[in-house]
């Protein structure tokens, strides 16, 4: 079965989970820029990063047939420094025109800060003026609700934003249906303890649908699955979902949406 | 899925989950203090097991449902309940 892994920090990973997820039927893999596990000292860590998700990191796919493409921003865990934020946003035009680059992401908010909200509100600016797809980070466990509530009011404020140009992730119960009713895509992340397990993830396909959803592993330095993706869609055919149905999910939703940036090509 | 399939497939993994929850809560009444906002929040959200759409009324008993920004983020991590509650 063929899917896509719209989201993984693959950096973070061992060149094995590259040939596991071939194994298992991955056709592209789709990197935010996120935290690394630490503060980052100054912009230029940030250059590196940026060097490393556009050039390194495709290469290192590609050796197992792998697409690799990318989102750029600073992540809302560093975004409490506004300077360094600010240096970082001017940093990132300078990346936008390399051909693996899907848009701006994952922006968000992490402790529902103002000065997380400042650098939230800069970096939907830096997407509209570059006409470039959105990804959202919400924020994790207690802070979820209210943090993707926060969001969608700064996005659905900017009157430039299309809401079927961003994808909110890490959605859960509580938060699902306020992003499908702003008419944008919302994301399931499959991760230990702090999201979604398989069996939670279709509950809420069987609820709301089979259409603006996908579903991802998230997989970082943390302890996390590379294959939570082929693992929920195994779990989706022993619940008796058609093999169409689910490769409506793990293929054809993220490549519709991702096919929005004319950077997203699955032919080599 | 029928209530049977349901229950052949989900019915195991689900005691196994709730004896976890039994033991965590006999294992916290042994160490004495049960004064800690996680825990106020936990019994929080057992209420909601028998109300509807239970999965999100549980996760909102663990929110934060305040409406505006922080002054400042003192940390990054997220503790799974909210303290102010
Ligand atoms: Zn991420």
């Amino acid at each position: 079965m063929r899917y896509i892994e719209p989201h993984a920090h693959m950096v973070s990973r061992i060149t094995d989970d590259y040939e596991r997820m071939a194994l298992a039927g991955c056709e592209a893999v789709c990197e935010p820029a996120f935290w690394a596990g630490f503060d980052r000292s100054a912009v230029e860590g940030f250059h590196d990063y940026f060097s490393q998700l556009t050039e390194h990191e495709p290469k290192r796919a590609a050796k197992f047939g792998l697409k690799h493409f990318c989102w750029l921003c600073i992540n809302s865990k560093e975004a409490e420094d506004v300077k360094l934020a600010e240096e970082v946003i001017a940093l990132v035009p300078k990346f936008l025109n390399r051909p693996n680059v899907l848009g701006i992401g994952e922006i968000g908010l992490n402790k529902n800060s103002k000065n997380e909200m400042r650098v939230l509100e800069m970096q939907v600016d830096l997407a509209a003026k570059f006409n470039q797809l959105i990804l959202v980070h919400t924020p994790h466990l207690e802070d979820k609700f209210k943090g993707t509530k926060l969001i969608l009011d700064v996005l659905k404020n900017d009157k430039r934003i299309k809401p079927e140009r961003v994808i909110i992730d890490h959605v859960e119960e509580h938060t699902v249906e306020m992003v499908l009713n702003a008419g944008m895509w919302a994301g399931m992340t499959l991760y230990p303890e702090t999201k979604c397990t398989p069996a939670r993830a279709i509950d809420i396909l069987e609820i709301y649908g089979n259409e603006r959803l996908w579903l991802n592993s998230a997989c970082d330095w943390g302890i996390s699955d590379p294959l939570a993706v082929p693992k929920t869609a195994l779990e989706m055919k022993r619940r008796g979902h058609l093999a169409k149905a689910i490769e409506h999910v793990v293929f054809e939703n993220p490549k519709k949406f991702l096919s929005q940036s004319l950077n997203f090509k699955l032919e080599q | 899925m029928t209530t049977q399939q349901v229950l052949d497939l989900y019915f195991l993994d689900a005691r196994h989950k709730l004896v976890e929850i039994a033991s965590f809560l006999d294992r916290v009444e042994r160490a004495g203090d049960e004064d800690d906002f996680r825990l106020k929040a936990f019994h929080e959200a057992l209420t909601k097991l028998n109300g509807k759409e239970k999965a999100k009324n549980v996760l909102l008993a663990f929110s934060d449902l305040t409406v505006k920004p922080i002054a400042k983020a003192t940390t990054k991590a997220a503790c799974g309940a909210y303290p102010d509650k």
